[in-house]
């Protein structure tokens, strides 16, 4: 039982049936992680590319462990140490990399469309690990994951997402996949880190941190991008902290038990207090547990047709 | 040179005239209109269900030469020209070096004699201010004096309202237009294509629709108070279209162009990631669209221009962010407007050839076409009923990026006389 399309490029499309099936085979791989050895011959013989035009540590870290874990051989391609800063474009590098028999490629990129652009032109398997502001499908996958393992499912569940919107490829994917499994999704933040239109996708948008915490089972919590303040998207950190933070109080107000998340790094005491984020209702630590099983899923499924 | 003009559809804009008729030219110039008894020193062109209409402009024409000829040359450019139905174009200013001085004037306009005898012409438009910059202005009266026939900074908008406010009356005072890329940088930071919902869909960054409407508010407000002649690039936004047709109510010398893609396509096509649908302006929304077709229809946009941008295969092969804007034009231009405002009525066919030839030379201060008895013969000849596919292979074009590979289009350029010379591919079936 293969999945519809044998590049994983984004949630955008993808049927409930494919997700359900990553979901379900990552329950599998999450067993074989609590393992003495955890480490399976699945894709034994397969080669597979980092292909990381950004830094990112952590989602690099967790796709080559998955990797590592199903046997895969690993190949770790980095910007810097490229020859990308040579003018190279994307094209060329990929080519030269696939003439190395490479099966498949994870790429991450600060162009939206990029893992698209990659699919068009070379062979083998693409799994999109963040294309610009637009799409991270296996950070939105083992979201879902967490919030099913966390209250057993996701259909029927109000999910808001807050903080930067527009910058986001993690609320884009997110959005995609919660609607996709019948979830209820809001967003939240400041006006101009909205974007617009974006209730056409089908989500609430809140400008009322307090109102958006009260409707809502689970509270994905985004990192606010410090660097992007020279374009004054909102007027300072402490205000950005007073009026759109995730606190203990504001979390009190609502009087519930309401799930905490947050894909990473965290800014402490910006988006999030410490002490929400160290909490009980905090399943963050869970998440990049997860992250694991649900990119062995998705790089099991891709390469090897299910 | 003789032809025998045979059967032809005669549209003419200038005299008012609509009439099949035959057509003798002479040396280039034309002889007789009316019946022409068969010799056999001629060439005979049988236009029987065909079109003569005064020569086309574009006057939105990127040529790449000098600094990009991997792109498009002169050469190619008025090849493409002529190919497309063209007898005339104005190339825009952002080359390498910028036209911005007398001397790459001068030998831009030499150039274009060589290509096929000199029968395209070419009017340039030269930069409004030194090297596109924004701040110090041209030197527009001696860049008048040796041909320029309008004033632009194209890509990079005069963002300064008091450089603008003194190209304008310096620009008046020489009776040239001011012509607009109208678009307020400050809000269009790192843009890639419209802002929406399909830029939110996408992640794309986005440039939003009001930062043309600004500009043109901003600029039809310093036109009034300069008296200049205003003349709006490539409008795209429905915003923009409704600034114009006010200005036009209140009499302002002002006017507007529209680009082929921006009544053919919506922002929807950015889905695909083609490079090809990254143009600007971007392509806007269906509402957009809608409105540029309505200000065609009311005059309130008289102009059709391509804003031919010819960009190489590998230049356009890289991620949507990194590729330049921009898609050609000239080959394809006829055959959408027919396709997409004839075929829905919003022009007639002789308001189509106003749009393409009468309207912009009127607007740019070129002497009317006359078709008649003892003028020169600038002529392009169409067939509006011929159906074809796009097949960009075959463009005379340096370049093939156009979004419009494979569509069916109605409507194509058999061939064009100007300036003593004929030019067309298919050779008519000539007897």
């Amino acid at each position: 039982m293969p999945l519809e399309n044998r590049h994983l490029l984004g949630l955008d499309g993808v049927p409930r049936r494919d997700i359900q099936l990553i979901l379900d085979t990552a329950k599998s791989f999450r067993e074989v992680l609590e393992r003495p050895i955890k480490k399976v011959p699945t894709l034994q013989g397969k080669t597979i590319v980092n292909l990381f035009f950004e830094s990112s540590t952590r989602t690099r870290t967790s796709f080559e462990l998955a990797e590592r874990r199903l046997s895969a051989d690993v190949v770790n391609f980095s910007a810097e140490a490229s020859s990308v800063r040579k003018g190279e474009t994307l094209k060329d590098t990929a080519r030269n990399i696939e003439m190395m028999k490479i099966d498949m490629v994870v790429i991450r990129h600060a162009a939206a469309g990029a893992a698209h652009f990659l699919s068009k032109v070379i062979g083998a398997n693409v799994i999109n690990a963040g294309d610009g502001s637009h799409e991270h499908p296996t950070q939105a996958l083992l979201d879902m994951y967490t919030i099913r393992e966390k209250l057993g499912k996701i259909e029927g569940l109000k999910i808001c997402i807050l903080g930067d919107i527009s910058h986001s490829r993690v609320a884009l994917s997110n959005i995609f996949g919660l609607l996709t499994m019948g979830a209820q999704v809001s967003v939240c933040g400041p006006k101009t880190l909205i974007p617009r239109e974006i209730e056409k996708l089908g989500v609430e948008v809140y400008y009322d941190t307090d109102r958006a915490i009260k409707s809502a089972d689970v509270l994905n919590v985004l990192r606010i991008q410090l660097e992007r303040q020279d374009r004054s998207f909102f007027p300072s950190i402490r205000e950005y902290r007073q009026y759109f933070a995730v606190t203990k109080e504001r979390l009190m107000k609502a009087g519930r038990e309401i799930i905490i998340m947050h894909p990473g790094p965290i800014n402490r005491d910006v988006e999030l207090s410490s002490d929400i984020a160290d909490g009980e209702q905090s399943v963050i630590l869970q998440q990049v547990l997860n992250g694991v099983a649900v990119r062995m899923a998705v790089l099991y499924l891709l390469g090897t047709g299910g | 040179m003789n032809i025998h003009l045979k059967n032809g559809r005669l549209i003419d804009p200038v005299s008012g005239k609509q009439d099949s008729l035959d057509m003798l030219i002479v040396d280039g110039m034309i002889e007789k209109i009316g019946r022409v008894s068969a010799t056999t020193q001629l060439k005979v062109i049988d236009l029987a269900g065909k079109v003569i209409a005064p020569g086309f402009l574009d006057m939105h024409v990127h040529l790449r030469e000098p600094g990009f000829e991997y792109k498009e040359t002169i050469e190619t450019g008025l090849l493409a020209a002529a190919s497309g139905g063209f007898t005339a174009l104005c190339c825009m200013p952002n080359t390498n070096p910028t036209l911005d001085e007398a001397p790459i004037v001068r030998h831009v306009l030499e150039r274009a004699k060589s290509v096929q005898n000199g029968i395209v012409d070419l009017y340039p438009i030269a930069a409004i201010t030194r090297n596109r910059e924004g701040k110090e202005l041209s030197p527009m009266m001696e860049l008048a004096h040796c041909g320029v026939v309008g004033f632009s900074d194209d890509g990079a908008p005069v963002e300064s309202a008091e450089v603008m406010r003194r190209a304008m009356e310096y620009a008046s005072m020489l009776k040239k237009p001011i012509i607009q890329h109208a678009e307020d940088p400050s809000l269009t930071k790192g843009g890639v294509m419209n802002e929406g919902f399909v830029s939110t869909s996408l992640g794309m960054q986005p440039i939003p629709p009001v930062a043309e409407v600004v500009m043109v508010a901003r600029d039809l407000i310093l036109a009034e108070y300069t008296g200049a002649q205003y003349h709006v690039a490539h409008i795209s936004t429905a915003g923009a279209v409704e600034l114009l047709r006010g200005a036009k109510k209140k009499n302002q010398d002002v006017s507007a162009e529209a680009a082929p893609h921006h009544f053919s396509l919506t922002e929807e096509s950015v889905r695909s990631f083609d490079t090809n649908t990254k143009m600007n302006p971007p392509l806007r929304t269906r509402q957009d669209v809608e409105a540029v077709k309505e200000g065609l229809r009311d005059g309130t946009i008289e102009v059709i221009a391509t804003d031919h941008a010819p960009h190489s295969y590998d230049d356009k092969q890289v991620e949507f962010m990194y590729a330049p804007f921009g898609i050609v034009g000239l080959e394809t231009a006829l055959g959408l407007a027919i396709r997409e405002l004839l075929e829905s009525k919003v022009l007639s066919l002789y308001q189509l050839v106003e749009k393409f030839s009468t309207n912009p030379r009127r607007i740019l201060h070129l002497p009317p076409i006359n078709i008649a008895e003892g003028e020169a013969a600038n002529l392009t000849l169409f067939d509006p009923d011929l159906e074809w596919v796009v097949d960009c292979s075959q463009f005379k074009s340096k370049s093939r990026n156009t979004p419009f590979g494979t569509w069916k289009l109605k409507g194509k350029a058999l061939g064009i006389i100007n300036n003593g010379h004929l030019y067309s591919e298919g050779g008519f079936g000539m007897s």
